[in-house]
C-alpha cells in the first residue's frame, strides 16, 4: 500500500458506507442513505460515484424518495452521460401513471437531465404530456419545451413543439396560458428574427382575459409578453392599458412594476390632448409610491426604475417629493437611491423643502451618502436658480464644519456655482481659500485651482497659492496638472508683469519633464500661443466659457427609452442596456418605444420612432459629475473654429523673451468679454523653428499646414525707378522695384555699368530696418559687367533681418560693393510687399479685433479718382493679399471689410467705403500700431490706381 | 430567469443549493460568498453583478437568500419571489434558522421543484403547496383519483388559493386593521413627513367557496353613494378618508375594484393579508414629541423631552417606548423621569425610556444630563432623531370598517350566521423628531 490512503480514507469510507445503505433492503435506510447523498451534494462533495446506486433506488412508489433520486439524477447526469440512460425508462413509464403529479415530475425532471442522448427520448412523452388533460401536466410540460430547445433547438422546431405551444396560449387553463407565454417569450428571445410570439388583436384579447385568473407569477409573465406588442393604433393602446391599470393595485411589486412597464410603453402612442392620458398619469403615481413601502431590496429596484421615469415622464411624480425623504434607517443603497430621486424632482416650489433636508443628511455618518448630499445641494443650486444663493451659504457651512471630505465636496460643487452664475458669488472665495491645506483628493484639489486660476485678478496672491501647488507638480494626478497648467497660464495672462517666472516654470514642467501627452501637448500648445501672439492667446485662454447646464447625469434619450421597455428588469436596476451585462445573443434585442400613432397607421420599423418629446423638450446632456471637470479643463482650448492662421515667418524672438512685441497692448487692455461672442482661435499656424518654442515631434507637422498656401498671381509691381544714378556711383546705375510673389520677397535690380571699365566683385547689403528685411541670398552678378552692359538680377529678401525702426517707416538703406568702391543710397520699399498671404481675418474675429483697438488708433484717408466698384476693388487687393472679410451695403454705399497681415505679425483692419458714381472712396484704417495706417494707405491707393 | 438558488448560512457556508440552467456553474456558489458575504464593506447594494453573472440577495436573522441568473430578468420578480420562498418556508417550518434549514432540506428541495421550475416562477400559495407538498411525504397510493384531481385543479385553477370542500362547524371571521403610522417631524414641531401605512389581515374559517364583499370608510365609494342620500353627505364625509393607493391579495378581483371600486374575492382559508393601504391625509398623530438638546460646554449634554398622547381619554396606548440617542462618546447619564422607567444603554447608544400604559390628552416628560468624554474627533455628533413606539387601540388614518358580507349560495348559511370580530391597532412605524 501507499502513502495514498491517507488522503482518501475518509472519503472512500464514506462513499462505501453510502454504497451499502444504499443497497439495503429496507425502504427507510434507502431513503436516509439517499438523503445523505444529496446533502453532501449540496455542500459541494463529489458523490457522483455513487450513481448506479441512487439511480437503483428510483423505481419507487415513494414519490418522495422518488424526487430525491431525480434531483441527483440532475445532477449528475451531465457527468454520465450513458449512466443517466438507465433512468429514461423509469421516466417514459412515470409519463403514463395515473396520477398527474407523477406525470408532471416525469417530464419535469426529463427536462432537467441535460444530455443529448437523453432528448430524443423525450420527444414522446412530451408531445403526449402538451396535450395531458390534467392543466398542471400541460403547464409543466409548456415549460419542458423551453428547457428542451435550450438544449436542442433544432429538435423543437423539427417536432413542431413550437407550434404546440402557441396552441396552448389558447388554453382554457390560465396558468398553462402563463407558462406557455413564459417558454414562448424565452425562446423568442433567442429567435429575434422570427415570428414566434405572433401577437395580434386577437391573441392580445386571449392574454389580456387570462391575466385576470392567473396567479401572480403567471401575470407578470403575461404583462412582459405583452410589453413586447406594439398596438396598431392609439384606440388600440388606449383599451389595452384600460385592462391593464387594475394590475397597479396588486400587492406583488413586479405586477405592479410590469404594468407601469406596459403603460409608459403605449402611453407614447396616446396623444397628449387625450383626456384618458391624463387620467392614466394620475394613475401611474400612487403605485409608484406604494412601492417605497415595500422591503428594502424591492424598494431599490422601485427607486432605480422610478429614477428612469422621472426622467421620462417628470410629470408624474412632480407633487411627490416628501415620499422620498431619507429614512434615519433606510439601507444605505435606498438612501442614495431616495437623494438621486430628490434632485430630479427639486424645483422652485419644493426647494426650500429639499435643502432643509439636504443639510440633515450632510451630518450623516455614511461618507458616500454625506458626499452626495453635498453634491446634491450644489446641483439644487444650479437647477434652481432662487436657490442658488441659499445653496452656497449652505455650503459655507458646511465648510465651517472643517470635516474634511465634506469640505472638498463642498469646493468641487462650488466651482460649478461658479460656473452657472459666473461674478455672482465670488466673494467666497478668501473663505475657500482658507482650506486649501486640507484639500487631499484630486477632484477637490483640481477644483480649487481652476478657482484660483479662472479669480486670479481677485486674490492678492495667486500667485503664491499656485506656486504651492506646483512644488509637487509631478506627485499631482493627471487632473491636477492639467488644471494646474491651464490656471498658471489664466494667471500669466491676467498679471503678466509679476507671474512670468511662474509660467516657464510650469510650461517646461508641463513639456519637458512630462510622460504624460495630454499634459505635454497642452503645455506646448499654451507655450505657442502665448509666443506667438499673447493677443490670441488671451483669447483662446480667457474666453468666455459656455454655462453649464442644469441637469448634469441624464441619461442620454435613446438609452431611456431602451431602459423604460425594460423597465422592472435588471437593465434597469443597472441602468444599461441588456447587451452591456447579458452573453451571447441573448435578451439582446434592441427596443424601444412605439412611435406615437394618431391613425391607424402602424409604423413596422422600430428605427422610425421618434424618441418621445420632441427634442426642444430635452435638456441638453452633458457628462456625468465625474467627467464634468475634464470637460471643464477642455473648455480652455474651446471648439476648433477656424481662426486666422499666424504669421508664418516673421515674429522674431529669443527663446528667453517669451512675451513679444504684442506684450504692450496686451498690457493695456481691459480683459472684457469681446462682442458678446465667445469664440476661440486655436493656434493652427505653421511654426518656424526659430521661434524659440521648443518644437514637438509630431506637433510641427500638424501645424506645418498652411505654408506655402498663398495667392499664385503676384501682387502689384511697381515700374522700376532709378535708385543710384550713375553720376553719384561711379558709373553703377541701379534701378529696381520690389516684387512680392508666392509668398517671397524679392528686390528686383537692373545694374547698369556706365563707367568706362569692367566691373566685378558685386555685393549687397542692407541697413537694419523697421521690418527687418534682409538678402535672403548674395547678390549674384555671374559675369564681370562689361561697360554699357545692362544685367537684370532678382534678389530674393527675407525678414528675419535685425529691426531698426526707420524714419520714415519703409525706408531701407543699401549698400553696394563692387571692385571700385561702396556706394550707398536709401529707397523707400511700398509696404504691400509686406502683406502676407493668410492675412485672411475671421469675421468674428475681425469684429472681435475692430472693437478692441482703440478708436484713437483709426486713421482715415480718401482715395481719390478711383473709379472702381466694390468688385473690382475687392478683387484687385485681393491679389495683393488685402483680404476682404466682409461686404455690406449701406444707404447706397459698398462698404468693404477688409485685413491684412504684415510680415511682422501686425494686423490692419480696414473698411473701404466706395459710392458708386463717385470716383473717390473713403479708407478707414484700424491698427495697434498706428504708425503703417499713413503705408498701409498709400499701399491702397498704389494698388487700386494701377 | 432565475438560473439557481442557494442559501448560505451567516458563514457563507452553503445549506441549500439548487441550480436550474446551464450556465450557472458551482463557481457562482463560491463567488456570491467571497464578494459579498465576505466582503469587507457593508453590503451597498441587493444586487451584485460578478462576472456578469447577478445576484440577487435577501437576509433573514442571519441567512442569505442568494438567487442568481446571467439573463436580463425581472428584478422586481426575483425579490417578490425570495421574499415568497421566505413566507413558505416560515408556513412549513416556522423561524429561518440554520438548524430549521439544515432539518428541512429534503423538503425545500421538493418545494425548490415545485414553485420554481427551470427559473420560472409557479404557484407558491402556501395553502395549495400543503396539500401535495407535507413534511411526512405524500403518500401517493393513498390519493384517490378525485383527490389527485382536486390537487392539480387547485394549484393551477383560477382559485388557486382555496381548496373545495372546506367544512366549519361555526362560520367564523376575524378582521384586523393592522396600521403603522409613520412621522418625521422638526424639532420645531413642523410635521415633514407623515403617512399611515395600513394592512387588512383577515383569518377566515368559513365552510364552502364564501363570496365575500368588504366595505370600509373609503372617501370616493362615500361620496358615490351620498350622491342619492343627501343629509348624510355631510355626516359620512367627515367620517370617510382617502386612501392614496391599496393593492390587494390576489384573490380580490382586481377589475371589479377598477371599475366600481367594491372589494370582492373568495377567501383563502385562514390568516391572509387582503389589503395594504397608504394615507397621507388627516392622520390622528397620536403622539407629540417635544425635545429639547441643549449642549453645556464640550463635556456635557442637558436633554429634556416631553411627550403628549394625542386622543381620546378614554383610550389607553401601550408599550411606549422613546428611544433618545446619545453621543458615542458618553460617559455617564442621569435620567429623572416622571413616569414609566428609563435607563441608559451604553451599547445601543440612547436613553431608553419605557411607560407601559398612558391614557389620551396627557403629558409625561424626562430629563437627563449627559456626561461626555473630551474627544478630539473632528467629526460632530450627527444627533439622530429621537424615535418612538408605542401601539394605540385604533387606527391612527380614521379607517373604519362598515361591512363584510359572506354569501355561499350552495351551503346552507348567510351572511348573519357568520361570527365577525373586527379590531384596530395602530402601532408606531417610524416615528421619528428630529432634535
Amino acid at each position: 500500500m501507499t502513502d495514498s490512503k491517507y488522503f482518501t480514507t475518509t472519503k472512500k469510507g464514506e462513499i462505501f458506507e453510502l454504497k451499502a445503505e444504499l443497497n439495503s433492503d429496507k425502504k427507510e435506510k434507502k431513503k436516509e442513505a439517499v438523503k445523505k447523498v444529496i446533502a453532501s451534494m449540496t455542500v459541494g462533495k463529489d458523490v457522483s460515484a455513487l450513481f448506479p446506486d441512487v439511480v437503483n433506488c428510483m423505481q419507487t412508489d415513494n414519490l418522495e424518495l422518488k424526487k430525491l433520486v431525480y434531483l441527483y439524477l440532475m445532477n449528475y447526469a451531465k457527468s454520465q452521460p450513458d449512466m443517466a440512460i438507465m433512468a429514461v425508462n423509469t421516466f417514459v413509464k412515470d409519463c403514463e401513471d395515473p396520477n398527474p403529479l407523477i406525470r408532471a415530475l416525469a417530464v419535469r425532471t426529463m427536462g432537467c437531465i441535460r444530455v443529448d442522448k437523453i432528448t430524443e427520448y423525450l420527444c414522446e412523452p412530451l408531445r403526449k404530456c402538451l396535450k395531458d388533460e390534467d392543466p398542471y401536466v400541460r403547464k409543466t410540460a409548456a415549460v419542458c419545451v423551453a428547457k428542451l430547445h435550450d438544449i436542442n433547438a433544432q429538435l423543437v422546431e423539427d417536432q413542431g413543439f413550437l407550434d404546440t405551444l402557441k396552441d396552448l396560449i389558447s388554453d382554457s387553463n390560465p396558468m398553462v396560458v402563463a407558462n406557455a407565454v413564459a417558454a414562448l417569450s424565452e425562446i423568442a428571445e433567442s429567435h429575434p428574427s422570427s415570428n414566434l410570439l405572433d401577437l395580434n388583436p386577437q391573441s392580445i384579447n386571449k392574454l389580456l382575459t387570462a391575466l385576470n385568473e392567473c396567479t401572480e407569477w403567471g401575470q407578470i409573465f403575461i404583462l412582459d409578453c405583452l410589453a413586447n406588442y406594439t398596438p396598431k393604433d392609439d384606440r388600440e393602446a388606449q383599451s389595452i392599458c384600460e385592462r391593464v391599470t387594475p394590475r397597479l393595485s396588486h400587492a406583488n411589486s413586479a405586477v405592479v412594476l410590469s404594468a407601469v412597464k406596459v403603460l409608459m410603453k403605449f402611453m407614447e402612442m396616446l396623444s397628449k390632448d387625450l383626456d384618458y392620458y391624463g387620467t392614466l398619469l394620475k394613475k401611474l403615481a400612487p403605485p409608484l409610491v406604494t412601492l417605497l413601502s415595500a422591503e428594502p431590496e424591492l424598494q431599490y429596484v422601485a427607486l432605480r426604475n422610478i429614477n428612469l421615469i422621472v426622467q421620462k415622464r417628470p410629470e408624474i411624480l412632480k407633487h411627490e417629493m416628501k415620499v422620498f425623504f431619507v429614512k434615519y434607517n433606510d439601507p444605505i443603497y435606498v438612501k442614495l437611491e431616495k437623494l438621486d430621486i430628490m434632485i430630479r424632482l427639486a424645483s422652485q416650489a419644493n426647494i426650500a423643502q429639499v435643502l432643509a433636508e439636504l443639510k440633515e443628511y450632510a451630518t450623516e455618518v455614511d461618507v458616500d451618502f454625506v458626499r452626495k448630499a453635498v453634491r446634491a445641494i450644489g446641483r439644487c443650486a444650479i437647477k434652481v436658480e432662487q436657490s442658488a444663493e441659499r445653496c452656497v451659504s449652505t455650503l459655507l457651512d458646511l465648510i465651517q464644519t472643517k470635516v474634511n471630505y465634506v469640505v472638498q465636496e463642498a469646493i468641487v460643487v462650488i466651482k460649478d456655482i461658479f460656473r452657472k452664475y459666473p461674478n455672482k458669488y465670488e466673494s467666497v472665495i478668501a473663505t475657500l481659500c482658507e482650506n486649501l491645506d486640507s484639500l487631499d483628493e484630486p477632484e477637490a484639489r483640481a477644483a480649487m485651482i481652476w478657482i484660483v486660476g479662472e479669480y486670479a485678478e481677485r486674490i492678492d496672491n495667486a500667485d503664491e497659492l499656485l506656486e504651492s501647488f506646483l512644488e509637487g507638480f509631478h506627485d499631482e494626478s493627471t487632473q491636477v496638472q492639467l488644471q494646474l497648467l491651464t490656471a498658471i497660464v489664466k494667471l500669466f495672462l491676467k498679471k503678466p508683469t509679476e507671474t512670468q517666472e511662474l509660467v516657464q516654470q510650469v510650461l517646461s514642467l508641463a513639456t519637458q519633464d512630462s510622460d504624460n501627452p495630454d499634459l505635454r501637448d497642452r503645455g506646448y500648445i499654451y507655450w505657442r500661443l502665448l509666443s506667438t501672439d499673447p493677443v490670441a492667446a488671451k483669447e483662446v485662454v480667457l474666453a468666455e466659457k459656455p454655462l453649464i447646464s442644469e441637469e448634469t447625469d441624464l441619461i442620454e434619450p435613446t438609452l431611456l427609452d431602451e431602459l423604460i421597455c425594460y423597465i422592472g428588469t435588471l437593465a434597469s436596476v443597472y441602468h444599461k442596456p441588456p447587451s452591456a451585462f447579458v452573453e451571447g445573443g441573448r435578451g439582446v434585442v434592441h427596443k424601444s418605444l412605439p412611435p406615437r400613432t394618431a391613425s391607424s397607421e402602424s409604423a413596422e420599423s422600430p428605427e422610425t420612432a421618434p424618441t418621445g418629446a420632441p427634442p426642444g423638450e430635452q435638456p441638453d446632456v452633458i457628462p456625468a459629475q465625474g467627467d464634468l471637470l475634464g470637460d471643464l479643463l477642455n473648455l480652455d482650448l474651446g471648439p476648433p473654429v477656424s481662426g486666422p492662421p499666424l504669421a508664418t515667418s516673421s515674429v522674431q524672438m529669443g527663446a528667453v523673451d517669451l512675451l513679444g512685441g504684442g506684450l504692450d497692448s496686451l498690457m493695456g487692455d481691459e480683459p472684457e468679454g469681446i462682442g458678446g461672442t465667445n469664440f476661440v482661435a486655436p493656434p493652427t499656424a505653421a511654426v518656424p523653428a526659430n521661434l524659440g518654442a521648443p518644437i514637438g515631434s509630431g506637433l510641427s507637422d500638424l501645424f506645418d499646414l498652411t505654408s506655402g498656401v498663398g495667392t499664385l498671381s503676384g501682387s502689384y509691381v511697381a515700374p522700376k525707378a532709378v535708385w543710384l544714378p550713375a553720376m553719384k556711383a561711379k558709373g553703377l546705375e541701379i534701378s529696381g522695384t520690389f516684387t512680392r510673389q508666392v509668398g517671397s520677397i524679392s528686390m528686383d535690380l537692373q545694374l547698369t555699368n556706365k563707367a568706362l571699365q569692367v566691373m566685378t566683385d558685386f555685393a549687397i547689403q542692407f541697413n537694419r530696418n523697421s521690418f527687418g528685411l534682409a538678402p535672403a541670398a548674395p547678390l549674384q552678378v555671374h559675369a564681370p559687367l562689361s561697360p554699357n552692359q545692362t544685367v537684370e538680377i532678382s534678389l530674393p529678401l527675407s525678414t528675419v533681418g535685425s529691426v531698426m525702426k526707420m524714419e520714415p517707416l519703409n525706408n531701407l538703406q543699401v549698400a553696394v560693393k563692387n571692385n571700385i568702391d561702396v556706394f550707398y543710397f536709401s529707397t523707400l520699399y511700398p509696404l504691400h510687399i509686406l502683406f502676407v498671404e493668410d492675412g485672411k481675418m475671421d469675421r468674428q474675429m475681425f469684429l472681435a479685433t475692430w472693437k478692441d483697438i482703440p478708436n484713437e488708433n483709426e486713421a482715415q484717408f480718401q482715395i481719390r479718382d478711383c473709379p472702381l466698384n466694390a468688385e473690382a476693388a475687392s478683387s484687385k487687393l485681393q491679389s495683393s493679399n488685402i483680404f476682404t472679410v466682409a461686404k455690406r451695403n449701406v444707404e447706397g454705399q459698398d462698404m468693404l471689410y477688409q485685413s491684412l497681415k504684415l510680415t511682422n505679425g501686425i494686423w490692419v483692419l480696414a473698411e473701404l467705403r466706395i459710392q458708386p458714381g463717385n470716383p473717390s472712396c473713403t479708407l478707414s484704417l484700424k491698427c495697434r500700431a498706428p504708425e503703417v495706417s499713413q503705408h498701409v494707405y498709400q499701399a491702397y491707393e498704389t494698388i487700386l490706381k494701377n | 430567469m432565475i438560473g439557481g438558488l442557494f442559501i448560505y448560512n451567516h458563514k457563507g457556508e452553503v445549506l441549500i443549493s439548487r441550480v436550474y440552467r446551464d450556465d450557472i456553474g458551482r463557481n457562482a456558489v463560491d463567488a456570491f460568498r467571497v464578494n459579498v458575504i465576505h466582503a469587507r464593506q457593508q453590503v451597498r447594494s441587493p444586487v451584485t453583478n460578478i462576472a456578469r453573472t447577478s445576484f440577487f440577495h435577501v437576509k433573514r436573522s442571519n441567512i442569505w437568500l442568494a438567487a442568481v441568473t446571467k439573463q436580463n430578468v425581472n428584478a422586481a420578480m426575483v425579490f417578490e419571489f425570495l421574499y415568497k420562498m421566505c413566507d413558505v418556508m416560515a408556513a412549513y417550518f416556522g423561524k429561518i434558522s440554520e438548524e430549521n434549514i439544515k432539518n428541512n432540506f429534503v423538503l425545500i428541495y421538493e418545494l425548490l421543484d415545485e414553485i420554481l421550475d427551470f427559473g420560472y416562477p409557479q404557484n407558491s400559495e402556501t395553502g395549495a403547496l400543503k396539500t401535495f407538498i407535507t413534511q411526512q411525504g405524500i403518500k401517493s397510493q393513498h390519493q384517490t383519483k378525485e383527490e389527485q384531481s382536486q390537487i392539480t385543479s387547485q394549484v393551477t385553477g383560477q382559485i388557486g388559493w382555496r381548496r373545495e370542500g372546506i367544512k366549519y362547524r361555526r362560520n367564523e371571521l376575524f378582521l384586523d386593521v393592522l396600521e403603522s403610522v409613520n412621522l418625521l417631524m422638526s424639532p420645531q414641531g413642523q410635521v415633514l413627513s407623515a403617512h399611515v401605512s395600513g394592512r387588512v389581515v383577515m383569518k377566515s374559517y368559513l365552510s364552502g367557496m364564501p363570496e365575500c364583499k368588504f366595505g370600509m370608510n373609503d372617501k370616493i365609494v362615500i361620496e358615490k353613494q351620498g350622491k342619492g342620500i343627501a343629509d348624510e353627505t355631510s355626516k359620512s364625509g367627515k367620517q370617510s378618508i382617502a386612501i392614496d393607493d391599496c393593492t390587494f391579495h390576489q384573490c380580490v378581483r382586481l377589475s371589479k375594484f377598477d371599475s366600481e371600486r367594491s372589494i370582492s374575492f373568495i377567501p383563502p382559508d385562514g390568516e391572509f393579508e387582503l389589503m395594504r393601504y397608504r394615507t397621507t391625509k388627516d392622520i390622528i398623530l397620536p403622539f407629540r414629541v417635544i425635545p429639547l438638546v441643549r449642549e453645556v460646554g464640550r463635556t456635557k449634554l442637558e436633554v429634556k423631552v416631553v411627550i403628549k398622547s394625542n386622543f381620546k381619554p378614554s383610550l389607553l396606548a401601550q408599550k411606549i417606548e422613546v428611544r433618545i440617542p446619545t453621543p458615542l462618546n458618553t460617559s455617564g447619564v442621569q435620567v429623572i423621569c416622571m413616569k414609566g422607567k428609563a435607563k441608559y444603554k451604553a451599547s445601543e447608544n440612547a436613553i431608553v425610556w419605557k411607560i407601559k400604559r398612558m391614557a389620551g390628552m396627557k403629558e409625561s416628560q424626562i430629563s437627563a444630563e449627559i456626561e461626555l468624554l473630551p474627544t478630539n474627533d473632528k467629526k460632530k455628533w450627527a444627533r439622530p432623531p429621537i424615535s418612538m413606539n408605542f401601539e394605540v387601540p385604533f387606527a391612527p388614518s380614521g379607517l373604519k370598517v362598515r361591512y363584510l358580507k359572506v354569501f355561499e349560495p350552495k351551503l346552507n348559511y348567510s351572511d348573519h350566521d357568520v361570527i365577525k370580530w373586527v379590531r384596530y391597532i395602530g402601532r408606531s412605524g417610524i416615528y421619528e423628531t428630529r432634535c
